[in-house]
Order: C-alpha cells, then structure tokens, then sequence
C-alpha cells in the first residue's frame, strides 16, 4: 500500500463526510446561538431525513434504481430531477419536523431553567427514534444506489489508487452552495439581520420590534431544511441508512459546531471538515472501532482546554 | 484621609482601583478606605460604578488595576468564597436569596464558612458534628430574631415579600461573620416605615456585632441619617469625599446630580419622599 | 472584633417543623411501605406472585436513580453519562472476583488474595466509582450546565466502547461471567440448597432481595442526612444561584465535585451488586439509553425530592419490568377474542416492550412541559405568599411587593 497514496484517499473521504457533517453542525450552531439550547433532536431530524428520501426515491423511481445499479449504463435524465424532487422532499419534511418540535416540545420552556429544554429535547430525540423504527425497522436499510459511482481520477487519465469518484463531486456539488446561500441569507436578508439581533440580545431585538416566536421559529426551518438535505446526501453517499445513524452524526456535528466555536457558521464548516478528516483517519490507520472513542476523546478535550472553540467567544464566562 | 494615623484601623483600604469593560472604564482608580466600626456610604447616579466597585471588593469581578487590602492583607487573586471566609460580607441590589430554601436554611448557607463539618461527619452524624449543627441552628434563629424574622423560619424563602427578603439578605450577609459588610441599596423598594426600621437595623448591627458597614444607597434621608463619611462616584470616578454635610454643600456633586436627576441631594424632597 | 451574637431567643422548638396531619399521613403511609417491601418475598411465595426477580433490578435501578438525584437534584448538574459510572462499579468488582479477569492469574496465593471476596471487591466499586467522578469532574465542573452535560455524554459513550474495545481485559462484547457471589455465613447468594447451622434451606434469589433493599435502606438513610448537612444546604446553594452561593463562602468547584463523587459512587456499589446478581456483565447494559431511563426516573417523580425519585423509579420500573410485558399480553388477548385475523394481527404487532425508549421519550417532553416540578415537587415553595404580616412591614395603602414584583392592592371605593 502506498502510504501517501492511502493518506489522500482517506482525506478525499473525510472531507466529503465533514461537509455532510457540516450541514448537520450548522442545525446546531444557529438554534445554540440563538435559543443557547444543545438541541439533542437534531441529529434525529437527520435521520428521519434520510428515512424520508429513500421512501421518496422509492416511490418515484424504483426502474431508474435498476438501470443505476446495472454498473456502467449511464443514468436516465429523469434520474436528476428526481434526485431534486427527493432534496426538495427531504428538505421541506425536516424543516417543517423541526418546526413542529420547537412549537410543541421547546417553546414554552423558553424562560424556564435550561435544564428543562435540554431534557425535553433528550425526550425527543428517543421519539425520533421510535418513529424511524416504525418507519423502516430495526436493522440498517440500503439505500437506492442513485448516484453512479465512477473513478474520476482514472477517467482523466491518472493512474493511481486515490479514487475520487462521481459520488464525492456530489456531496460537495449539493452542500457547497447549501452552505453559500444560508451565509448569504442571514448576511444579508432583513430575517437574517433578525436572527442575527436576536442571537445577540433576545430582549433588544424583541424591543426593536423583532418577532422572537417567528425568528426562533425561522432558525429551526433553517437548521431542519438543512438537516433533510444532508439526510439524502449521506444516504446517497453511504449507501445505508439506520435509526442510529441521529445519534452519532448529532454527536460528530455537535463536536464539529463546538469546535468551531459555537454559534459561528465558518466555524461549524471548520470543525465540521476536521471532525470529517479525523473520523476518516481513525478509520483508516486505527480502526473503525476506535473512531467513536477518538471523537467523544476530542470533543470532551475541546471542552475542557477550550470551551469557547476555535473560532467562539468565551461561552464558559458568559453566565 | 491620611493613612499615617493609625493604619491598624483601617479594615478596607483600596487603591487605584479601576475596572473596563471593553472601552468602557465603569470604575477609574479609585482610593477608598473603611475603618473598623464605621459606617460608610457610597453614592453616585445610576451607572456610576458602584456595584462594579462591589463587585471587585467581594471578588466577583477581577480588577483591571489597583488592589483591595482588606484586614492588612491584600485579596489579590482571590475567589468570591475566599473572600468571604476572610471576613466580608454582602448583599445584592438584585436580592439573590436561595428562594427555594427556608429561611433559616438561607442563613445557615450564609454559616458555611464558619462551620466545618464534612460529608463524612455528616454521613456518621458525629457528636462534634451534632453539637456544631445545633449551635449554628440557635445563631442562626438569633439572627433572624435580630431582623424580626424568626416565626418565619421554616418557610420558603421565594414566599417572603420583598422587604422581609432584604431584610433576610441582611441576616444571611451577617451570619457568615464578617468585619465588613457591603450593602448594596439596603432600602431599594421599600416603603417609608421599612426604611426607618432597615436604618435603626443597620446602626443596631453596627453597635451590636462590631463590624464596619459600607453601604450603596439612592436614598439621601437614609445616606445622610447613617453614614459617618459618604464617597461620591461619577462615571466610575471619585468626585468627592467627606462628611455628609460636606458633600452635600460639594459644587461637582451638585453638578453630577443636576445634570442627571434634576434633583439635589439632601434636599427635603429628595428621593424617597420621607420625611 | 465582636462576632458573637447578643440577641438569644428563648427557648422555643424550631428545628422540628410542627406536627401537621399531612406528616402524619406521610409518617404511615412510609411505614406501610416499609413494612410491605420487608415482608414482600414472603407474600409473594404465599400468593404466587413471581414478581421477586423483578423486584431485585427494580430496587437496584431505584438506588442508582437516588444516587443520580444528588448530582441532579440537589446539585443541579444534567449528568447524562452516569451509566459510565455504574458501568465502572460492575466492572470493577467483576476484576476482581470474577475468574475470567486478568487479575484472576494474579491474585490467588498473592498477598492481595483477600480481594477477591465480593464484600472487598463491593467496597473497591464504590471507591474506585467514587474516584472516577471525581477526576471526570476536576476538569469540566467548571463548565456551563449544557456544556457539562455534553461532556458526561461523551464520557458516557466512551466508556462502553472502551470495554468492548479492550477485549484481553475486559472481554469485549461478550461480557464478564461468572462473578463472585455475595456470602454470608458461608451460604452463596443464589446457590441452592444452602446450609446453614446444619439446615439445608432453598432460599433461591431471596438473600439478593434483602441485600438490595438492605443497600437501598442505607442509600436513603446517608441521602437524607447529606441533604440536610452543610454539604447538602451548599448544594441547594450552588443550585438556586451560584454566583450568591459564592458570595456566601462557598467553593463551587468542591462542592460540585462532592456531588459528582458520591452520586457516582452509590452507582459503584449498585454495579457491583447487579453484576453479581446477574452473574454476567457486558458493555451494552450500560450505553446511553440506561443513564436516560434512571434520569427518567428522577425528573418524574421529583427531581430533588427522594421520596418523588422513589416513586417515580417505581413507576417507571414496574412499567418496564412488569407492566410493558403483561399490557402487550393482554392486547395480544384481546385481539385474539375478536376472532377476526385482520384485527388479530394488527393487535399482534402492538408491542410496548420495542417501544419501551418511545414511551420515556414523550415522558420527559411532557414532564418538562406540563410539570416540570415531577410528581412530587420539591416541598416548601408554596402557591402564595405569606399572608399574615406584622403590621409594620406592610403599610395597608402601599403597593405590596411580593417576590419582586409589584401587585397593587385594590382598594374598594
Ligand atoms: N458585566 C458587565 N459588563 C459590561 N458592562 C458592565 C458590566 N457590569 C456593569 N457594567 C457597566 O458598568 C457601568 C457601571 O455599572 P454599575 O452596575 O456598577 O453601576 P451602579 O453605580 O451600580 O448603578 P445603579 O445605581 O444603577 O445600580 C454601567 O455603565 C454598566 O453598564
Ligand atoms: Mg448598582
């Protein structure tokens, strides 16, 4: 095995799984810097995420599916617009889901101890979970292989054992403007400039005049819109999806915001890219098993050394 | 305001004292003394830096600049509950009572420093524990004699009217023995007959525990009827320093006030509406 | 430097609260329940019950519900890692009684062979539990709450995988098994038939019960007695307002770690017990779900409140032990009266016992929604202020301040 080779290889790979695990992050950093709330549903609105598009896919294009998975024949033109249709599904299903949560299982909670939300949001984290077992069982599913998998290195030409295939281009081709256009939204639109004022002071911007309910509201439609978009992409990427697959990627994305200083978007991208590269490289040069204990490690490092990330202000002194 | 004379009795002495927050320089180095036994009163309109200045003595906020000697020796880099075991005692303009305790509970909080016993004591319920345990539930009801609390002792302290509560935050500050007592606007909220009695409470505790009393107050009847020497702060710096009767009379006093409350201190109808 | 206090008052009894029928009621309703929990192996052999096998986990689950309420409840810390800890007590007693451990090869003939007695290994679970929350928390009690509560997740997550990853130590997934028994006069806890002074007795899981309840017994009695020492009013403090607890002379960061260490190591002695009973150990009985289902179990019965935690462990247990089981049962039942297979089926598919983590997951969204207080709220706060003042403090036509806020008092004309 080349050794450099190897190395770019798992980096090609960790940085498509950071940019999933960015868009996941970016859910937790908007509602914590606005509500300051670790929304531990999160990650199994992602989840439900994944679960919806792959009934979506099903549902419109099971022959298209065939002719995917029949290796080298190239995908029909219908294939695309049905991906978007299964984005667009996905999307709207987790931002309304995460809406309807913060309605019913956060908002009155609000003013209360921040003790109480945490554990509501605990509460429904399992709920989730319950209904993605319902929904599609137990054990892990396959996910329709939509996206063709083909060695774009080799195509051009290069021989080597780095692959960076069609499916790769395709995490980033989704979550690179996703990522773009949310920045664009909260720099420059006037619901973004209230998100911005409410994150940093929920009384003044209520005295200027800002609508808290329908900004906190928007942040969870935001997060949630996004959550649904990295459901389908990892499904379509990993080829799996399981009711599991909230906890631990709520937790890698929730170590990627922290990292990257809570509450800040660049930084949820930064840490959310690092936690995607370390995961690949524990799994390539330790050991799959290892990997959960490498990132909780890290997590737990940052906290203590840190707790303010990369990129924060100083969460720990703020009372 | 020599600190030659006498410096044995000097029980809070700060110099230079400063602290910003960001741009802002909420206290700029500011000299102050306390001597044991007196009562003394700090002034100034809102946003002055008087709490800040608090805040720095009892140790919640670091200083930028200056030091706090308290006793002859300095509390540099000391923790709020240090602080408070070495003799300084406070209460909240916000009152910060454990509201979900009893009010002897409350007090008996404010003891912590003073009782040792330890988890396993307690667990074993040691004679040494008991007998400290008792002891510290007789002060503690004596206390909220003192502040005429006493048939309230088992209940909540959240259930207490206001005034009752600064008057339980005045018992919980005492109970932790301190030389010197900070008290930050003792009579905010209070009506006319409750600023007359936390005044007699005040000078009783004075005379009777022998500890020095610095206290922040907006009401110029209870300024005036209490204190021994008033310090004024404007925009976190020290514009005038004396008795009374002198800062009264004081031209950038007058200014300071006039520019902000249209109102002189001293003057009969001056802030609480008491006569 | 005068600190002594002058004003003694007389004599007056203010330490025990006055009598009031609801204590009394309280009072008997304790006894009946004490009485009922001693004799319950008994009653359950006279009316064939078979609920003693479910009773045993049910009290070891309520100890270690007990034990997270000092960190919780009393101090205020969301632990969602305290699995971790009961995980670290079972298996620390399994090292050293169980002939599967590494220590196995060791131990016997060394000096330390007295170790390997379950009563030694027991106390070493509490110790080394006991230190374990201890150096978890000496760097991260400084925390934000959510923040803390993130890291005693991670630390939660880390420490099951740790056990199944360190397979020559631990065993990996398969687990430890066996694990030395608890004894007592010679007898085996579990082993039957038992001797003892020349009887031969079929005691079956019995000793275990009274062992639990014997542990459970003293948990509450040390809860108590902490809660209502200077440790335990610290805790309150810290809880209600950290920065006035400071200022009251007290450390944050020990007082915090005193909570920490002692809940952690009441989960030490339930682990070693539970190993014991259960005679085998593996890494999934403690992830993530079961630090949930105990912290389930104190917030609905009344975070803070031991009695509420007991009842809400109750509850919570007896759904998951005895009643998920026997509910699905009888829709089972019921399905199969109508007779129609559709119907049968579909009744056929309802299942509590996979929607077990369902069914907490909307119990705590509801608690915290509906009555965050729990069942049993933390006494004294009452729903009105105190209503008889002294007439100096409340002059009839001012505005009446009551916990801050001002309510005018309408005045008839
Ligand atoms: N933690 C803080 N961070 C930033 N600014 C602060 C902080 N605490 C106080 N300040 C600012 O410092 C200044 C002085 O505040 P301080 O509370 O000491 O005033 P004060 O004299 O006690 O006023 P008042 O009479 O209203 O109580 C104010 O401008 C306040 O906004
Ligand atoms: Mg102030």
């Amino acid at each position: 095995m080349l050794t450099f080779e190897y190395f770019l290889q798992q980096l090609v790979t960790g940085l498509a799984n950071g940019m999933l695990i960015t868009l996941v992050a970016i859910g937790y950093t908007l509602v914590y810097g606005i509500v300051e709330m670790i929304n531990f549903a999160h990650g199994d609105v992602f989840m439900l995420g994944a679960f919806s598009s792959v009934t979506t896919l099903q549902a419109l294009g099971a022959q298209a599916v065939k002719r995917v998975a029949n290796k080298d024949q190239p995908p029909i033109p219908e294939t695309y617009l049905w991906l978007v249709v299964a984005l667009i599904t996905s999307m709207v299903f987790c931002a309304t889901l995460n809406v309807l949560i913060e309605r019913l299982a956060y908002r009155r909670l609000r003013r209360g101890s921040r003790m109480a939300p945490l554990i509501s949001a605990i509460g429904v984290s399992f709920i989730l979970q319950n209904v993605g077992i319902y929904w599609k069982g137990v054990s892990p599913i396959n996910f329709p292989r939509y996206i063709p998998q083909i060695d774009l290195v080799k195509a051009f030409g290069i021989d080597s054992f780095v692959r960076v295939t069609t499916k790769d281009v395709f995490v980033f081709v989704v979550t690179v403007p996703l990522v773009i256009a949310l920045t664009l939204f909260i720099q420059r639109t006037k619901l973004g400039k209230a998100m911005r004022a409410t994150a940093q002071d929920r009384d003044a911007a209520q005295l200027m005049g800002i609508d808290i309910n329908r900004t906190i509201a928007l942040t969870f439609l935001l997060g949630g819109a996004l959550a649904g978009a990295a459901g389908l992409v990892s499904g379509l990427y990993n080829n799996t999806a399981g009711f599991q697959m909230g906890f631990s990627y709520g937790l890698n994305s929730f170590t990627a915001a922290v990292l990257g200083g809570i509450g800040n978007l660049n930084g949820a991208m930064l840490g959310g890219v690092f936690i995607g590269i370390l995961g690949a490289m524990s799994d390539g040069y330790l050991d799959a098993r290892w990997t959960p204990v490498v990132i909780f490690g890290t997590l737990n490092l940052v906290l203590i050394i840190r707790p303010s990330g990369i990129l924060g202000q100083d969460l720990a002194e703020r009372a | 305001m020599t600190t030659s004379n006498a410096s044995g009795d000097v029980v809070l002495d700060v110099t230079g004292l400063t602290k910003r927050f960001g741009g802002l320089v909420a206290v700029d180095s500011v000299d102050f003394q306390v001597r044991r036994r007196q009562i003394v009163s700090l002034i100034g309109p809102n946003g002055a830096g008087k709490t800040t200045f608090f805040n720095m003595v009892a140790g919640q906020y670091e200083p930028s600049a200056g030091r706090v000697v308290f006793d002859g020796k300095s509390l540099h880099g000391l923790r709020p509950h240090q602080i408070t075991a070495r003799g300084i005692g406070r209460t909240f303009q916000n009152i910060r009572l454990f509201t979900n305790e009893t009010l002897l509970e409350n007090v008996l909080v404010g003891m912590h420093s003073r009782l040792k016993s330890g988890p396993l004591a307690s667990l074993l319920r040691l004679p040494s524990q008991r007998r400290e345990e008792g002891e510290a539930r007789e002060k503690g009801m004596a206390l909220l004699h003192l502040v005429k609390l006493d048939q309230y002792a088992n209940e909540a302290a959240g259930n207490l009217p206001y005034g009752m509560q600064r008057r339980l935050e005045m018992a919980r500050a005492l109970a932790s023995e301190p030389q010197l007592l900070l008290l930050d606007e003792p009579t905010a909220g209070m009506n006319p007959q409750e600023t007359v009695n936390m005044i007699s409470l005040i000078r009783r505790v004075r005379d009777e525990f022998g500890v020095a009393v610095l206290l922040i107050e907006h009401d110029m009847q209870v300024v005036m009827g209490l204190s021994e020497r008033v310090t004024v702060l404007n925009y976190g710096q020290k514009i005038a320093e004396g008795t009374p009767l002198d800062v009264q009379r004081n031209d950038n006093v007058i200014e300071a006030y006039l520019g902000r409350r249209h109102k002189r201190p001293g003057d009969e109808e001056a802030d609480g509406g008491t006569h | 430097m005068q600190t002594d206090i002058r004003m003694t008052p007389g004599r007056r009894s203010y330490v025990e609260e006055p009598a009031d029928p609801q204590q009394t009621r309280n009072r008997i309703l304790q006894a009946t329940a004490f009485a009922f929990v001693v004799a319950y192996p008994f009653l359950d052999l006279l009316f064939g019950w078979q609920a003693l096998l479910a009773f045993i986990p049910m009290m070891l689950m309520i100890t270690l519900a007990l034990g997270l309420n000092i960190v919780v409840g009393y101090a205020g810390l969301l632990d969602l890692g305290y699995a971790a800890f009961y995980a670290i007590g079972a298996y620390a007693a399994a090292f050293f009684t169980s002939p599967n451990s590494p220590l196995a090869s060791v131990l016997p003939g060394s000096p330390f062979a007295w170790m390997q007695d379950f009563w030694v290994s027991m106390v070493m679970a509490v110790l080394v539990a006991g230190c374990a929350g201890a150096i978890l928390g000496a760097p991260t009690l400084r925390l934000r709450g959510d923040y803390l509560a993130l890291v005693t997740l991670g630390f939660g997550e880390i420490v099951p995988r740790l056990v199944k990853n360190l397979e020559p130590w631990t065993k990996g997934v398969k687990g430890m098994s066996p694990i030395g028994r608890p004894y007592l006069f010679g007898c085996q806890f579990g082993v039957d038939p038992c001797e003892i002074l020349g009887m031969k007795l079929k005691l079956g899981m019995i000793p275990y019960y009274y062992l639990t309840l014997i542990v459970g017994a003293i948990s509450i009695f040390a809860i108590i007695r902490l809660r209502n020492s200077r440790l335990g009013r610290a805790w309150a403090a810290i809880r209600d307002d950290e920065t006035a607890a400071q200022g009251m002379g007290i450390n944050p960061v020990t007082t915090k770690l005193w909570a920490f260490s002692l809940g952690a190591s009441f989960s030490g002695a339930t682990g070693a017990i539970f190993g014991a009973y259960l005679q085998t150990i593996s890494p999934d009985q403690f992830e993530y779900s079961t630090s949930v289902i105990v912290l389930c179990m104190v917030i609905l019965g009344g975070t803070g409140n031991i009695w509420g935690v007991m009842l809400g462990g109750l509850l919570i247990q007896s759904f998951d032990r005895i009643f998920a089981e026997r509910l699905t049962g009888w829709v089972h039942k019921a399905g199969a009266l109508t007779g129609d297979p559709t119907i049968t089926a579909a009744f056929n598919s309802f299942d509590l016992l996979k929607s077990r983590l369902l069914v907490f997951g909307l119990c705590l969204v509801l608690i915290m929604n509906l009555r965050p207080q729990g069942i049993l709220p933390n006494r004294k706060r009452r729903e009105t202020a105190l209503t008889d003042l002294p007439e100096d403090d409340v002059a009839p036509d001012e505005a009446v301040m009551i916990a801050g806020a001002t309510v005018p008092t309408e005045k008839p004309r």
